[in-house]
């Protein structure tokens, strides 16, 4: 994996808040560990779910969730505002976070 | 057991079967921490990037290495976590590329 690098600013950090993104993840995942290390580089603020670390009905209730954004329901997904990026894909990042 | 004594383990049994564990260590001894914690978490070493059942039973497909790591590392030369990769993928002869999921999404049952 190469090494991570945050981008040159190409968004507006400061027109995103905590609710546009949503990451889906499981605390073992290393490609999840992944992805948000790279969302923490680009100073995006984001709400993370390890699903792993759920029971019961809240379970069932983010998979489903996550099932909406990604029909795989694999780690990560990533959804920021409207765009889905499943894995950890930093131009696709990049992409969703330059739109406005 | 820790990680490098997992690494060690496992390395001499995959290894003759021409599964080399990733060399960028930053994604391989993370990996294997997680393989350790799902065995003390679920009592059996399930894959650490997909949502286990719980259940040895309902995961057998996904406990590692998994079902899923002979196909992908045939077309993608790594299973879906990296943690398994063929030689040309430490070689770097062949683009790394993230593996998508081949699990059915039906296995997940809780």
């Amino acid at each position: 994996m190469p090494e991570t690098e945050a981008p040159a600013k190409p968004f507006d950090m400061e027109a995103f808040h905590m609710n546009d993104i949503k990451v889906y993840a499981l605390s073992t995942c290393i490609h999840c560990r992944n992805a948000k290390k790279y969302l923490d580089e680009c100073g995006v603020k984001y709400e993370c779910v390890h699903v792993d670390e759920l029971t019961g009905d809240e379970r069932k209730k983010i998979v489903q969730e996550v099932k909406e954004h990604n029909p795989a329901v694999s780690f990560p997904t990533i959804v920021i505002r409207d765009k889905v990026v499943v894995g950890f894909h930093k131009d696709q990042i990049d992409e969703a976070l330059k739109e406005d | 057991m820790d990680a490098r004594q997992l690494y060690e383990m496992l390395r001499k049994v995959q290894e003759p079967k021409g599964y080399y564990f990733n060399e960028d260590m930053d994604m391989t001894m993370p990996l294997l921490e997680s393989l350790l914690t799902n065995k003390e978490r679920l009592g059996y070493m399930a894959c650490p990037c997909r949502l286990a059942n719980g259940e040895f039973e309902a995961d057998k497909d996904i406990v590692c290495p998994c079902t899923y790591r002979e196909d992908d590392v045939k077309e993608y030369g790594a299973c879906f976590c990296a943690l398994y990769v063929s030689k040309e993928y430490n070689d770097g002869t062949i683009e790394k590329q993230v593996v998508p999921e081949r699990r059915p999404p039906e296995k997940i049952l809780f």
